[in-house]
């Protein structure tokens, strides 16, 4: 069976279907319901037999390579540090299909919002390579 | 008649393996081969006593260690001729197992070691815990950790049973086994609270005492720290009825004894400071019965225990302004956390305090935003989410105010 993530962003992708302020401009309750509802979708996830592995990242990052010989390596924000792509985070599945895992990430994406709205989210989804050998 | 499975008590097989490692190192065996043999003989033992319990528990683990250390030396090549007995050794004093813990503890928190692998050297070697048991506690697959554990043994090299260390990095060790707390079926901090006790039969130092005391103190309270939902309860929120009363009296009192040995030249040491500290929050009925000005003498003991706080110690200067807050007012609360830009400004825990002290001045939008960058800046889900919901709170009262007033408090 093929594993995929599922990655929320912070930001970039596609051009947001419905825009939302940060979490902590919406009301408690509202921010209560999203929340629960993430836990929701690993408890799903874990009870239908799909779930590998769920990780929240930090809204840092720096990129680095390697500085040349006894150089000390080389880092820095990268362009547009306010506006590139950053990965929020993800639930690894593994699941029967791409179907199946475009179905999860739809239903991640429905996540309740302000006024408990679904939020209509991008979720990316990555395919990750298999261990196993491939069948053709 | 059918055997059925008795229930193992692990409690008693983990205590058993420092006991265990100890002899087989008095006895001349290598330390890193030894423990790796009482680990596997550990594995076997909680797959085969359940089923068919030992007549003498320490024996068995003795004899079986002792089996594989002969076959690994066998398959290396190193040809001995090593008869195979079954180890009845007189049952040590008290005094003598805790030595024996003492110094496998001095061993395993090696300066030499990184903390990750002081911390899981000890879970293992003097915990009795399995690699994968401390695999799962730290979320790393377990070949990891049995290398990390592997790769700390090597950096070791010989090892004897009489080299005393450092206590403050042991003390350091068990603090951070008691902060990673409870993971899985993995209790932790339950670990580190045994650990101390152990160690506390083999030194009467004051800060093993301090550490112990700490570690109940605050143990006590975490029936009340988190709710149904896995929502972090903070302290000014916590139903105190459910705080365990045995465990805080017993913390009271080790705390008690471990003071009781300062002197004009022998001040209390940082977790006899703490523990005050935990004690004093623990002897409150309510949130509002506090006694911040106690609390607020005994941060000012702890900043001075170093040179420089604010760069040395700037979690105590942090801890020290929010007891200013409660005690002085919030406005010099903020002010005691302007001496830390510099140094944690970019970290959550500094954000978090100063949004609890904008809370406390009832300046709740300023509340809101200094919450919403400590949220923005956490490593850790459970307290982000907590730090949104407050920030969303607040922002909502100052919004809205009234009746929403007695939840924010």
């Amino acid at each position: 069976m093929p594993k995929y993530l599922l990655l929320k962003h912070y930001r970039g992708g596609p051009e947001e279907h419905r825009h939302v302020p940060p979490m902590d401009q919406w009301d408690p309750e509202d921010v209560e319901a999203h929340l629960a509802f993430m836990r929701h979708v690993t408890e799903q996830l874990k009870e239908r037999g799909e779930y590998v592995d769920v990780q929240a990242l930090t809204p840092t990052r720096t990129w680095v390579r390697y500085g040349g010989p006894d150089a000390a390596p080389v880092t820095t924000d990268g362009p547009h540090p306010e506006t590139s792509d950053l990965a929020a985070g993800w639930w690894m599945i593994d699941v029967d299909s791409h179907e199946r895992a475009v179905e999860l990430a739809a239903y991640v994406s429905s996540e309740p919002g302000p006024r408990g709205e679904p939020m209509f989210e991008w979720i990316d989804v990555r395919e990750v390579m298999s261990d196993a050998p491939s069948e053709d | 008649m059918v055997d059925t499975d008795q229930p193992l008590d692990e409690g008693a097989l983990r205590a058993l393996v420092p006991r265990v490692l100890a002899g087989l190192v008095r006895r001349g065996e290598d330390f890193d081969a030894a423990e790796d043999a009482l680990q596997e003989a550990l594995i076997e033992a909680l797959r085969v006593w359940p089923e068919h319990p030992p007549r003498d528990p320490r024996a068995w683990l003795t004899t079986v260690a002792t089996r594989r250390l002969v076959d690994a030396r066998r398959s290396e090549a190193a040809r001995r001729n090593r008869e195979e007995t079954t180890y009845a050794e007189p049952q040590p004093s008290d005094t003598e197992e805790g030595d024996d813990t003492l110094f496998l503890l001095f061993c395993c928190a090696h300066p030499d070691l990184t903390p990750a692998s002081q911390v899981a050297l000890t879970l293992r070697a003097v915990g009795g815990l399995t690699t994968r048991e401390i695999a799962d506690a730290f979320y790393v697959p377990e070949t990891t950790m049995a290398q990390r554990i592997s790769r700390a043994k090597r950096t070791l090299g010989g090892v004897r049973l009489d080299q005393p260390g450092d206590l403050a990095v042991v003390l350091r060790v068990l603090y951070l086994v008691y902060t990673a707390g409870h993971v899985g079926r993995v209790d932790l901090a339950g670990e580190a609270i045994r650990l101390a006790r152990q160690l506390n039969l083999a030194t009467d130092e004051p800060e093993a005492r301090g550490l112990l005391a700490l570690m109940l103190l605050n143990h006590a309270r975490l029936p009340a720290r988190i709710d149904a939902e896995g929502r972090i309860v903070t302290l000014d929120e916590q139903d105190r009825s459910r705080w365990d009363t045995r465990e805080i009296a017993e913390g009271v009192r080790v705390l008690q004894s471990a003071l009781a040995g300062q002197t004009e030249e022998r001040r209390p040491g940082r977790y006899q400071i703490e523990a005050a500290i935990a004690a004093l929050h623990d002897d409150a009925a309510s949130a509002e019965e506090t006694d911040w000005p106690q609390i607020l003498a005994w941060y000012d003991d702890l900043v001075a225990l170093t040179e420089d706080p604010v760069r040395q110690d700037p979690a105590a200067v942090l801890g020290r302004a929010v007891a200013v807050g409660h005690a002085l007012g919030a406005a010099a609360g903020l002010r005691e956390t302007e001496r830390l830009r510099d140094v944690i400004g970019e970290r959550h825990k500094w954000h978090a305090v100063r949004g609890h002290l904008h809370e406390l001045d009832d300046d709740l939008p300023a509340a809101a935003a200094a919450y919403a960058e400590a949220a923005r800046r956490a490593t850790n889900v459970v307290e982000r989410d907590h730090l949104v919901r407050r920030a969303a709170r607040a922002r909502a009262v100052s919004r809205f105010g009234g009746g929403e007033q007695d939840r924010a408090r």
